[in-house]
């Protein structure tokens, strides 16, 4: 498919719980609070990402590639042999779930662990540049194989159905992770494609949303113009994008990434001159100048996860839910409080971040925000 | 041979006066500046010189008793596709003159407006519209060079990154470059005033800038074109941005010209030329004859006045425009202007006017597209000029991809012009485009300042009203954002031009 039709439109659910002392949490909490939602959706996508989940081979590229047929398993091994050695590959288990087999046939999912062949890089691609490339191939060219996370040490679980048939395809309980998102979905049309479930993801980070982007088309364009194709016409890939190209290629420092895609109006942004803070003023100001494009219009709420943490944020006037929670080091966020109640009765604190204000859970070690970035 | 002059015999108007109304005040006779009306003494009649009316409808307007009307003659030609009345209205003139038509305004012929064939969208249930009176809503626009990618110090605060200056308009439209002698300097004042208010900029054109407007200096764009009329050092520190004008829609490839009659004292100090010698630009800058002299005059400019003021370069949109913008931007240009077929001018020849250049919506998509695709368009600002009539024009114009939008004609509007064209006689009878004291008077420029800035305001409230409808709310999420417009009525080609889908898609 090709840039320019219409955005997808869906309504949603999300969660995410992320242990900031890096301890592993069960698969089964993270499936209970996204089924507490379960009506947030309509069955028809459903997903999970988990960091930690493979501490034994932490240090090589995981890939969770989905296919329509077992047949193309060669091409993607092909594909990948070219710029990795395959450390391992296997086939993800999954479990029957009679009620899946109802909507659509479920694919089959493989996953790899790869190391980069230090000759496979073009001149002045890093290593993730060349992960990148790879994902874009075997998605844009090998028919019926599509990678749904390329992260370390860490992976997607998605396809057609709710949250809890998918969890319990994929066996989520069995997983245990330090940061875990889930999401379910309402689309208004009938995709039927397990690739356009969320989270999204790519390297090591992942995202899950609920909203539909009004600005599509600006950020698209956007995006485009530093190489990114847009292949799936979702928002929640544009977004994707966005942190690809804000965070990893431009690095630019937490804060202004999400000043940059939820800016702060015009009106405070005067605030800040108003009362003194004359280098933050100038600095939000530059930033609303540059990255204009970059800024997400329209209702969302969305998670982003990396390594490292978790940060939610909302659109500039929280037209889509978002309740975030903490208890000790753990931190919960989600679209209802409903969904963090049925795991964690008690919670030290329970709030709702202001519009457009971003919640940022790092993990401990990330004293300073800057060493924290997403691959 | 003709008995009469055929313009005497056939002229387009009429002046119908109800002669149990009049009440012989004469008003008419003293508001008319083309002559058209008369006072009879012996008949105590006010009577008409048809021929000389050019429907400018000032008569009609200050008439107490409205006993006039201005209609089309319905004695006109015998009915003809090819040889309509104008057509041959314009041979009589060149048979007996043996010169170009001179004429004003923007294009009239009914060249396909794109605007009118683009619908926008908006949000129903799966996202919600946005009520810009309850909630924010943003129109800020900023413009000059900008650039891909800012760089932090380790405080995460500092940004190395430093951009070129910006203009901040509150509004994306500008007053257009209207120079003094082809307008008088209380439209100039008005625009300036209106700029002030409301937080914009106006555009002095290639006349100069007067001595009294000086103190509007941060909302003022002075323009250099290839006459150099008025331009000194002080003239272009003298302002927020500088423009290099290289063309104009009603006129590409010809420079501007303002006959030595109307070159009065005031316009001859601010144009540095003798009272009553003829202001006429050369059709190319003598010192422009290709691109790479363009960047060297943008960069004269530039360390003339220190790098303070962003130098946009203004052209016409002629068939190449997309290639022409992009040279523009890597010559170096903070901003680029595009005035399209239907812009206007104070004089110009005819032929020009009505068929030279292409419409202002395809030159947007396809310099937006160009800019893109060589990775220039976060260092350039677009200006989109010629024919805007309202604020859904300039949403239409932004969402095919323009930063902000040139408006002239709208101005004049707003000073009470009827689109007659004929500001090139200097004989506007609502004293816009005339600097004939008599005349020029009846233009205050604290009304019109008024009337301005009440314009720009309900454009705002119009914008505004058609984000919120898209779930959007600052002007950014639109800007290039096609997908938000539909098309009826064009083709395959024109679609895959402006970049848009057709309705149902
Ligand atoms: S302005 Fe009206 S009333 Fe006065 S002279 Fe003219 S037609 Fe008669
Ligand atoms: S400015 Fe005056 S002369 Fe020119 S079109 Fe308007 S009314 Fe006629």
């Amino acid at each position: 498919m090709a840039c320019g039709c219409y955005s997808e439109m869906a309504g949603c659910g999300l969660a995410g719980i992320v242990n900031r002392d890096g301890k592993k949490i069960s698969g089964k909490f993270i499936y209970d609070s996204i089924t507490a939602m379960k009506e947030r959706g309509n069955g028809m996508g459903a997903g999970y990402a988990a960091y930690g989940i493979y501490p034994d081979l932490a240090e090589y590229y995981a890939f969770h590639v989905m296919l329509d047929d077992l047949d193309y398993e060669s091409e993607v091994n092909a594909v990948l042999s070219k710029s990795f050695k395959i450390v391992k590959s296997e086939m993800i288990p999954t479990k029957e779930v009679p009620s899946l087999y109802k909507k659509t046939k479920p694919p089959y999912f493989y996953r790899y662990f790869l190391e980069p062949r230090d000759d496979a890089r073009l001149p002045m691609e890093s290593e993730e540049d060349l992960v990148v490339r790879t994902v874009m191939t075997i998605n844009d060219k090998v028919k019926g194989a599509y990678v749904i996370s390329s992260g370390k040490n860490m992976g997607a679980f998605k396809g057609v159905g709710h949250p809890d048939e998918i969890g319990d395809f994929f066996e989520i309980k069995e997983y245990e992770g330090y940061i875990w998102l889930a999401h379910t979905r309402f689309p208004t049309n009938t995709p039927g494609w397990w690739g356009g479930a969320h989270p999204f993801t790519l390297l090591d980070w992942a995202i899950v949303h609920n909203g539909e982007i009004t600005s599509y088309g600006t950020n698209k364009r956007y995006v485009e113009m530093f190489g990114y194709r847009c292949t799936l016409l979702t928002d929640t890939e544009v977004a994707a994008y966005l942190f690809d190209l804000l965070f990893r290629k431009h690095r630019l420092p937490i804060r202004a990434v999400f000043m940059a895609m939820a800016a702060p109006f015009w009106k405070d942004i005067e605030h800040y001159k108003e009362v003194g803070l004359e280098k933050i003023y100038e600095m939000v100001k530059m930033i609303r100048t540059v990255y204009a494009p970059a800024m997400l219009n329209g209702p969302f709420a969305m998670l982003f996860a990396f390594k490292d943490g978790v940060i939610g944020f909302n659109d500039r006037i929280k037209l889509r839910p978002f309740v975030a929670a903490e208890k000790g080091d753990t931190v919960y966020m989600a679209s209802e409080e409903s969904a963090i109640r049925v795991i964690c009765e008690t919670p030290d604190r329970v709030w709702m971040p202001k519009a457009g204000e971003p919640v940022i859970a790092l993990l401990n070690h990330c004293k300073e925000e800057d060493v924290c970035y997403p691959a | 041979m003709l008995f009469k002059k055929p313009q005497v015999a056939f002229y387009p108007f009429m002046v119908l006066r109800d002669d149990y109304k009049c009440v012989r005040c004469k008003s008419c006779v003293d508001q008319c500046s083309f002559d058209a009306t008369y006072y009879d003494e012996d008949l105590n009649m006010i009577m008409n010189h048809h021929e000389n009316c050019v429907n400018c409808k000032r008569c009609e307007a200050f008439c107490p008793t409205d006993a006039i009307k201005v209609v089309k003659n319905p004695s006109t030609f015998h009915p003809d596709a090819n040889w309509t009345p104008e057509a041959i209205r314009d041979i009589h003139v060149q048979m007996l003159t043996g010169a170009v038509i001179l004429t004003s305004t923007g294009n009239d012929k009914p060249i396909k407006n794109y605007f009118d064939h683009l619908l926008l969208d908006a949000c129903q249930v799966t996202n919600p519209p946005i009520d810009p009176l309850r909630e924010p809503m943003e129109l800020k626009t900023f413009i000059g060079r900008k650039t891909d990618q800012l760089q932090f110090d380790s405080d995460g605060v500092s940004i190395k990154t430093t951009i070129g200056k910006q203009l901040e308009l509150e509004i994306p439209v500008l007053f257009s470059a209207m120079s003094y002698g082809s307008i008088n300097l209380n439209l100039q004042k008005a625009m300036a005033i209106a700029c002030r208010e409301f937080g914009t900029y106006w555009n002095t054109g290639e006349g100069g800038l007067h001595k009294s407007l000086r103190e509007f200096k941060d909302h003022t764009i002075v323009q250099v074109a290839s006459g150099r009329f008025g331009v000194d050092l002080e003239y272009l520190e003298t302002s927020a941005a500088i423009e290099i004008k290289i063309g104009q829609g009603a006129k590409p490839g010809i420079g501007g010209h303002l006959p030595g009659e109307k070159v009065n004292e005031g316009i001859a100090e601010t144009r540095m030329i003798p009272v009553g010698s003829d202001a006429i630009s050369p059709a190319p800058h003598h010192d422009i004859y290709s691109i790479e002299d363009l960047r060297q005059l943008i960069y004269a400019l530039k360390e003339a006045t220190n790098y303070e003021k962003p130098v946009f370069v203004k052209i016409a949109a002629v068939h190449n425009v997309a290639a022409i913008a992009c040279g523009i931007a890597h010559a170096g240009a903070d901003a680029i202007a595009i005035d399209g077929v239907r812009g206007g001018t104070g004089a110009t020849p005819k032929s020009l006017r009505d068929h030279v250049g292409i419409p202002i919506e395809m030159a947007i998509a396809a310099v937006d597209d160009r800019l893109r695709k060589e990775g220039l368009r976060n260092e350039v600002s677009l200006i989109a000029a010629g024919g805007f009539r309202s604020a859904v024009d300039v949403l239409k114009a932004i969402a095919l991809g323009a930063d902000a939008v040139y408006i002239g004609t709208v101005a004049k509007l707003a000073a009470g012009c009827t689109q007659c064209q004929q500001c090139h006689t200097g004989r506007c009878a609502w004293g816009i485009t005339t600097n004939n004291p008599k005349l020029a008077k009846r233009l205050n420029p604290d009304i019109v300042a008024e009337n301005l800035y009440n314009l720009l305001r309900a454009w705002a409230h119009d914008i505004k009203e058609l984000l919120g409808a898209m779930g959007i709310n600052a002007i950014e999420s639109i800007k290039g954002n096609r997908l938000r417009l539909r098309s009826w009525g064009l083709t395959e080609q024109e679609n895959k031009i402006l970049g848009v889908l057709p309705a149902g898609m």
